[in-house]
């Protein structure tokens, strides 16, 4: 079937778990204990101020029509307003959005320009030396945490040395690509372990395979078997593993973005987190599940793109 | 060789299969020393405020320097140990088991099982782990007991995955097809034919979910929203070193050191179950 057909059954597949994503963030928030807007008014709030504004938030009404209110607004794209900054959520998020996706961006670009030569290298060589060394380091890489590798970076880099800011994102599109080295550089060691490793096995494999000796037998200059026959072929998983990567990214966007004080919307849940702006938390949460079933879908069409098999199914 | 020698031919031992795998072992297990015997190695109490020793630097004293209440920093990451390493382990054995189970009875068993299964699983693919485990810990509030309901919740959907793969593989396997056609009840083939072979991608993936929620755990303590004070645990004492990361770095550092320690050390062990579990059954 074509593209655009494989695409539309995906998208079809996709919306009923948005509509149970959709409920079962829109229920998480309504389990917090404590009335939304006691804590909202805080202790000196007298019961007919907290019936007004119980009112006007529109939590008197059964939960049914406040779930039905709350997917309106959702395709309306209005999330609600957030309760710390009094502005709408969709403003704070775009702002926060840019760093985000800009921090996700570098960090991709770190990850394969690390793991796409170290990979090969470790693939070819296996099992030797340099295969070994390779290896050795992704395993270290993977057993650190991400806010300690940060820590770590800021002190060598940041504070004995003024290479980098002590965090932050500067005011500049100069200053923010500055403060985005360290972050991205300290959130792509964990993928590109990973993508080394996986790159490598799949180089491994596809040595032994007949098709190659068959390419070198046949006279091929090995550039050409290598860049034809191996790359191709080891794109699969690791473009399938990098987007699965990306999801753990924007995950990760959290931690790395408290560390190193980033205005992004990872640093943006924390803080809701600690003022209880749980119409913040809700919108976060939905964004990042679309994000990621989007990504989701993107990969299933690369991987169809890449593998003329699956597309035969 | 005559078939006298192929018969009493001797198994390689388990400790000279893999060199990960020893060596990983080696290492987990000077990690436990502190895990079991923290009396023996701390040098100090790891709570006992001192203010008169605050923020000195690592020496013959104070091996891993002070804080800023001057708490002994090498007493606390001694202490922290057992806290990481059981967090560790306790977060994974629950997913490990529920997840196991329930992609066994759905790939075993099919049809509208194993859709309702499917499903529930999509909808929490959807989802980064982190991002839903720090989602629940926001809903329940911080702590120790929150962080495990919170990683158990979410934990288990990648053992479901990989044993319901492996289920289907073997489901149409002769030996299986024969154990029906004896007609051994449901539960036997389920538990002894199907469930040992089809677990060993479960367990290697289980050693890097220990590494993956000690992490989780770290980071979450480190963000204020795992474990709470005085209780000592890495993350939580490297949140406090990252205020004075220009005057003290060895509140930040070596926490860490002890971390990377333990996590390659289960990593490795993992690497090595990996090659003897490859090459034992194919």
């Amino acid at each position: 079937m074509s593209m655009l057909n494989y695409l539309l059954k995906r998208i079809i597949q996709i919306i009923p778990v948005l509509i149970i994503v959709s409920i079962l963030i829109f229920f998480m928030i309504r389990l917090i204990p404590g009335d939304p807007a006691l804590i909202r008014l805080g202790d000196k709030a007298t019961p007919q101020m907290v019936e007004n504004l119980r009112r006007e938030m529109g939590l008197d009404k059964p939960i049914i029509v406040q779930y039905v209110i709350f997917m309106k607004n959702l395709l309306k794209l209005d999330l609600g307003d957030s309760l710390h900054y009094h502005v709408p959520i969709v403003d704070l998020l775009k702002k926060r959005m840019v760093v985000t996706l800009f921090l996700t961006a570098v960090t991709f670009i770190f990850s394969v320009v690390i793991s796409f030569p170290l990979g090969f290298l470790s693939g070819i060589k296996e099992n030797k030396i340099q295969d070994q060394i390779v290896r050795t380091a992704a395993l270290i890489a993977l057993s650190m945490p991400q806010f300690w590798v940060g820590l770590i970076l800021m002190i060598l880099f940041a504070v004995s040395i003024n290479l980098f800011p002590v965090g932050g994102w500067g005011e500049t599109w100069a200053q923010h690509l500055r403060a985005i080295i360290l972050p991205a550089f300290t959130q792509s060691l964990m993928t590109a372990a990973l993508l080394t490793r996986n790159l490598r096995n799949s180089v491994v494999d596809i040595l032994k395979m007949d098709y190659v000796n068959f390419a070198r037998s046949k006279g091929l200059d090995n550039k050409i078997v290598k860049s034809r026959y191996i790359i191709k072929n080891a794109m699969i998983f690791y473009i399938t593993l990098i987007s699965m990567r990306v999801a753990y990214m924007l995950g990760g966007s959290i931690i790395i973005e408290t560390v190193f004080s980033l205005p992004g919307v990872g640093s943006l849940m924390i803080s809701s987190i600690y003022t209880r702006d749980y119409a913040v938390i809700q919108g976060i949460v939905l964004i990042f599940a679309l994000l990621v079933m989007s990504i989701n879908i993107l990969t299933d069409l690369a991987y169809t793109y890449l593998d003329p098999r699956v597309r035969l199914e | 060789m005559s078939r006298e020698e192929l018969n009493s031919r001797k198994e390689i031992p388990i400790f000279k299969r893999s060199i990960n795998l020893n060596i990983g072992i080696l290492l987990v297990l000077i990690i436990m020393l502190p895990v079991i015997f923290p009396h023996f190695i701390a040098t100090h109490n790891p709570t006992a405020v001192s203010f008169q020793d605050m923020l000195k630097a690592p020496s013959g004293e104070h091996f891993f320097g002070t804080d800023n209440y001057g708490r002994d920093i090498f007493s606390r990451v001694i202490w922290a140990t057992r806290i990481d390493m059981t967090i560790g382990v306790l977060a994974t054995i629950v997913p490990f088991i529920v997840g196991s189970l329930l992609g066994l009875l759905a790939g075993y068993y099919g049809k509208w099982v194993d859709n309702i299964l499917m499903r529930i699983l999509d909808i929490f693919m959807a989802f980064p782990f982190i991002v839903l485990v720090i989602a629940i810990v926001a809903i329940l509030g911080p702590g120790i007991k929150n962080l495990y309901i919170a990683i158990w919740v979410v934990g288990w959907k990648y053992y479901a995955r990989l044993v319901r793969s492996e289920v289907l593989v073997i489901k149409n396997s002769e030996f299986i097809q024969a154990a029906k056609v004896l007609g051994y009840t449901d539960a036997r083939i389920l538990f002894r034919h199907i469930l040992p072979n089809v677990l060993s991608s479960s367990i290697v993936f289980a050693a890097s979910d220990v590494v993956m929620c000690m992490i989780t755990a770290a980071s979450l303590s480190f963000l204020g929203l795992g474990v709470q004070p005085p209780t000592p645990e890495w993350g939580a004492i490297i949140a406090e070193g990252k205020a004075f990361i220009s005057s003290a770095w060895w509140i930040t550092v070596f926490p860490g050191m002890f971390f990377v320690i333990a996590g390659t050390g289960v990593s490795l062990i993992g690497d090595g179950l990996s090659d003897i579990l490859r090459t034992k059954g194919r």
